[in-house]
């Protein structure tokens, strides 16, 4: 015998996992076109520590003249990652899962005592709900991060007709810049998630594709014990 | 207790994972499968077809959901860049001979108008400063003047030709075209431009006239215009022919 706990509804699953393929074109298509124009990097006056990207990152990707399929990708794919990302975003509001993953009060402070956690320096971790508080903010973060690539991606998309959109980001180019810029940042979370989910474990990633955690039958039982019923509380999960 | 947490057999949890790691899976052979096809499909203008048909749809998605005449922002004299960028040279042979130019209009009715640069700088003069967007992703603010293609339209009678749908430009060599929407070629930023930073245009700028619309990408800034005709069918453009969006507009 076993005892299963639900954790991810299905909703937020397929959206998660729609979203997967999706954020890979759309970053792909975007390398595409950003070649045409390369002119970020990380530097002062004449000195370059990273450029973006390396001619031989170019040469490896096979992104060099391929502008107009970047553009005709990323145009059509558009509309996918737009419309997945507000489904997603209307079920969090009307499911009150965002509940469990908007930051409260105490997320700032226990979100560092989750860090120091993860780091070995302390143990022990604060009682959390379906995510702890560095969770909370992460993955706030990144909704809050698909918002601004809308927005920045539509204000160089149409700079003539959403010339007030461009305005408060500053302008068409430091909107462009805030894209790529998101872009990376995008591109930096997929790597910690990444590497989290495999330090979590595979009770944890299964749950992202089943929607259930399995525990020992005999486990004790948190969730009886929390004040809100519906928010089970999960103890060995950290990703 | 709700149906959050169960006891369950050790086979039920092993059915329930194995179904739903066979969906997952077959989402992930779908999304591969999928994209495999799309390219593997026809090619139309440089693009495979599901693609152009959506890049075909959000031009008149946008188009009518946004306003025609929404301008683009404009900047001080003093923004304007003193050496302005050059990309590209199609369609400005070397054999041009400039004494010899005249724009051709080709009339609805296939009359023919010639019309000489000191006829077009003799109608109102329109000065604009702009950001000018190349499709590549960079950007430059930049000082031209001309007359507005509408007051053009107006002093040569051309409403018929206005009512279709699109005009095409051509070079004098024949080597570059473009298509326009009429929607965009009578926005009041559209020109058809004889002076840069207060100078005649230069050669590598499209002497002696050149169309400015800001609302497009510098693909369609065609330099040096040889013929401009009218019709309801797209006309020729050349960018469009090499994948891009036809309607590239801003």
């Amino acid at each position: 015998m076993k005892k299963i706990v639900k954790k991810h509804p299905l909703a937020i699953r397929w959206l998660h996992w729609i979203n997967f393929p999706l954020l890979a074109i759309m970053i792909w298509s975007g390398l595409l076109i950003y070649w045409a124009n390369d002119v970020y990097k990380i530097g002062w006056g004449d000195k370059t520590i990273l450029k973006f990207f390396p001619d031989s990152f170019n040469k490896a990707l096979n992104l060099p003249f391929r502008l107009a399929e970047g553009m005709s990708l990323h145009f059509v794919f558009m509309w996918i990652f737009a419309i997945n990302g507000i489904i997603y975003f209307l079920y969090l509001l009307f499911s009150k899962e965002y509940k469990l993953i908007f930051p409260n009060k105490k997320s700032i402070r226990e979100s560092w005592l989750v860090i120091l956690h993860d780091l070995h320096i302390k143990k022990g971790l604060p009682p959390q709900k379906k995510y702890n508080a560095a969770q909370r903010i992460a993955y706030t973060g990144v909704i809050v991060m698909g918002f601004l690539m809308l927005l920045t991606g539509l204000a160089i998309y149409k700079p003539a007709q959403l010339y007030w959109l461009c305005a408060i980001l500053g302008g068409y180019e430091w909107a462009r810049a805030e894209h790529f810029i998101m872009t990376i940042l995008f591109f930096l979370f997929f790597l910690v998630h990444v590497l989290q989910v495999i330090i979590a474990g595979w009770n944890n990633f299964r749950s992202m594709v089943t929607g259930f955690e399995v525990l020992p039958a005999d486990s004790a039982t948190n969730a009886m014990e929390t004040d809100d019923a519906t928010t089970p509380e999960i103890t060995n999960t950290n990703n | 207790m709700n149906n959050i947490e169960k006891v369950v057999s050790d086979s039920y949890v092993r059915n329930k994972t194995l179904l739903a790691f066979i969906l997952f899976f077959v989402f992930l052979a779908v999304s591969i499968a999928s994209w495999a096809w799309l390219h593997k499909q026809p090619v139309e203008a440089g693009v495979v077809k599901p693609l152009r048909s959506v890049l075909n749809f959000n031009e008149s998605f946008f188009t009518n959901i946004f306003s025609g005449n929404h301008l683009a922002k404009t900047f001080p004299v003093s923004a304007a860049a003193p050496r302005v960028r050059v990309n590209g040279d199609a369609g400005m042979s070397e054999d041009f001979d400039p004494a010899a130019w005249k724009l051709q209009i080709v009339k609805k009715t296939g009359d023919t108008l010639l019309i000489s640069i000191d006829e077009i700088k003799s109608l109102p003069k329109t000065e604009i400063i702009f950001d000018f967007k190349c499709i590549e992703g960079w950007s430059q603010v930049t000082h031209w003047a001309g007359v507005k293609f509408s007051d053009f339209a107006k002093h040569y009678n051309l409403t018929d030709e206005m009512n279709l749908k699109f005009t095409g430009l051509i070079t004098p060599d024949e080597e570059y075209y473009v298509g326009i929407d009429n929607k965009s070629m009578v926005h009041p930023q559209t020109i058809l431009c004889y002076e840069m930073n207060g100078a005649p245009l230069p050669m590598n700028q499209g002497f002696p006239l050149r169309l400015i619309i800001p609302v497009k990408y510098g693909i369609k800034n065609l330099k040096r215009i040889g013929t401009i005709s009218f019709s309801n069918n797209r006309p020729k453009d050349y960018w469009y022919e090499r994948g891009y969006d036809y309607y590239s507009g801003l």
